[in-house]
């Protein structure tokens, strides 16, 4: 491989991780504010490529989809949430577990019943249809549209957390929601806030996902595994943790495809193991209780 | 009570048994995919309901019992091939999935357990010894004692006999005080360490008798189908047996029978109807969930003041 492959690869597994982060940052926000283990997460990844695929037939832009996917697709969450957990914050686990696989099913079968079983290819938009010389090996210009976008998104999403009072609930919220409300915090606004927040970043990763990657509906439970592998490996509720566990794992898998064919699947749950037995915290995870 | 218990089960048994007699092909070929799910998720519910190990990997050992089996009695069609190498590997890989699992517990378990299955799947899904993503096709049913399993009326017993006899051993193993010192560990496993319980040895114990069970239950479903593929490894397998578990009522080992039997019903039933099972299996999920927790064997107790 020379050095030319390399950084193509390289480049390829960043704007994969990029997609990973933007499907993370949600699941581990609301794992570690809420306590759920949200399964349909994934879901919302593929609603809002198809969401995507509908809105850009409609209008004809895929910038409108990319601003107008996640915003339906935050709906779709904020409703969820109200309607589906806010009766099971006080349950068992387990009943999060059947409901949130109750809604994956659910969300496929909508999509099937509209647009059918097959695999929809998502035009890119044409701004970024062609490709960039970098050190002289050609690269789709989109994919760095997507890895551009989605490191300003992560800068976004890190100065509201970490710079605003609404971040700061947040983060109260994560580390111990009950003292948070305790505080006089409208604790129930503020997780159907996360919740709607996370889908629809979800949802803004399946838009930008679809040129890549097409759009059809077992695409939200493939990638929901990865999406839980780097929350854990970067450490529940850390930000810090979803960017460098999804980089990591990007990386890792492309790379793994590119260099180990054969056992490039094994890779990332690998990694996983390793991480769980040696710092079961997460990369940067607070300290297990 | 007491009594009637043994009672009620060798006579759904006998029912089982004579099924066939009175039943098309297909009801009998739904029938034997509730009884190997069935042991499936009782043996699932042995860590969920009955130790407090909500494991997201059970079908790792469901796979290999399945491949193994698959692999075997192409070669050599008899009850070792059949019944003995699938447990033992099933039993092998447990007692090393379960070292290393146990040592963490809650999302990491559920996580860690997750990882090794579905490492399983990516080697089974990319070994070209293994079939690759096609599986592995064309296994014959064994002999056993002298009796050809091909014949569908010895296989449907053969089916029944096995069901019985891992719900007798599961019974038997809750029912134990080995089980009572799970049940203890699912309470408060802090309090069952401090009066002197080695914990970690009872949780690998009870991981590996839930694997073995399993690693049996997905030759059998080899067996019935006459072929394995990597899906019997892949997440969503696992997923589908912990639905059982739940949507029967855990912590019940009839329970999570009952659940095997409702999920399969409700898919061939609604499929038959409409091509929007999935959606209507989803939906069914949810509502359960909001508005009849504690499953099917909360139901009926609340309703009809059964006990269990």
């Amino acid at each position: 491989m020379t050095p030319v492959d390399l950084l193509g690869q390289a480049l390829n597994g960043l704007a994969y991780g990029v997609l990973l982060f933007l499907l993370s940052v949600g699941l581990t926000l609301i794992f570690g504010m809420l306590d759920v283990v949200n399964l349909a997460h994934g879901s919302f990844y593929m609603l809002g490529a198809f969401a995507g695929l509908g809105l850009i037939a409609a209008t004809g832009s895929f910038w409108a989809a990319l601003v107008l996917a996640p915003v339906v697709v935050g709906v779709v969450g904020a409703l969820v949430e109200r309607t589906c957990l806010r009766p099971l914050y006080r349950r068992a686990v387990l009943d999060q577990v059947l409901l949130t696989f109750g809604l994956i099913y659910l969300f496929e079968d909508v999509v099937k019943w509209i647009w059918g079983g097959r695999i929809r290819s998502i035009p890119g938009p044409a701004l970024f249809s062609g490709s960039v010389k970098i050190a002289g090996a050609a690269f789709p210009a989109y994919r760095l549209f997507v890895i551009v976008f989605g490191l300003a998104i992560a800068v976004v999403l890190w100065l509201v957390i970490e710079r605003t009072r609404l971040g700061s609930i947040v983060r109260a919220g994560v580390w111990d929601a009950e003292m948070t409300a305790g505080m006089g915090i409208d604790i129930d606004r503020v997780f159907t806030g996360v919740f709607a927040g996370g889908a629809a970043l979800a949802g803004l990763s399946g838009v930008i996902a679809g040129p890549i990657r097409s759009a059809y509906p077992a695409m939200g439970s493939e990638i929901l595994v990865v999406t839980l592998i780097v929350v854990v490996v970067g450490g529940l509720g850390s930000l810090k943790g979803s960017l460098a566990g999804s980089l990591i794992i990007g990386q890792a898998e492309t790379f793994g495809k590119a260099w180990l064919p054969e056992t490039a699947m094994l890779i990332i749950y690998v990694v996983m193991a390793l991480v769980v037995l040696f710092r079961p915290q997460g990369l940067f995870g607070r300290p297990l209780r | 009570m007491r009594l009637a218990r043994p009672g009620g089960f060798v006579a759904l048994l006998a029912l089982l048994a004579v099924f066939p007699l009175f039943a098309g092909n297909y009801p009998v070929k739904l029938l034997h995919e509730i009884l190997i799910w069935g042991v499936f998720a009782m043996s699932l519910d042995l860590l969920m309901g009955y130790t407090g190990l909500v494991s997201f990997g059970h079908s790792a050992f469901f796979g290999l019992g399945g491949y193994v089996a698959a692999l075997a009695l192409l070669r050599w069609p008899g009850a070792t091939a059949a019944l003995l190498l699938p447990a033992v590997a099933a039993a092998l890989a447990a007692l090393v999935i379960g070292f290393f699992s146990i040592r963490v517990s809650g999302v990491y378990f559920i996580m860690l357990t997750l990882a090794f299955s579905q490492m399983f799947y990516a080697v089974a899904f990319q070994a070209e010894w293994l079939g690759s993503n096609d599986g592995i096709s064309g296994v014959p049913r064994p002999v056993v004692v002298g009796l050809s399993l091909a014949a569908p009326r010895v296989f449907h017993l053969f089916l029944v006999g096995f069901f019985g006899l891992a719900g007798l051993a599961l019974w038997r193993v809750v029912r134990s005080p080995f089980g009572h010192v799970l049940r203890g560990i699912a309470e408060n496993e802090g309090r069952m360490a401090a009066v002197g319980y080695p914990v970690a040895r009872y949780k690998l114990l009870a991981f590996v008798i839930a694997g073995t069970v399993a690693g049996l239950a997905g030759s059998l479903f080899t067996q019935l189908n006459g072929y394995v593929s990597p899906d019997a490894f892949f997440w969503t397998t696992s997923g589908e047996a912990l639905l059982m578990v739940i949507l029967g009522g855990t912590g019940t080992l009839g329970g999570a029978f009952l659940g095997a039997a409702a999920f399969t019903l409700l898919q061939s039933l609604v499929s038959s109807y409409t091509e929007r099972w999935m959606l209507i299996l989803g939906l069914t999920f949810v509502l359960f969930v909001l508005f009849a927790p504690g499953g099917i064997v909360g139901v009926l107790r609340g309703r009809i003041g059964l006990r269990a």
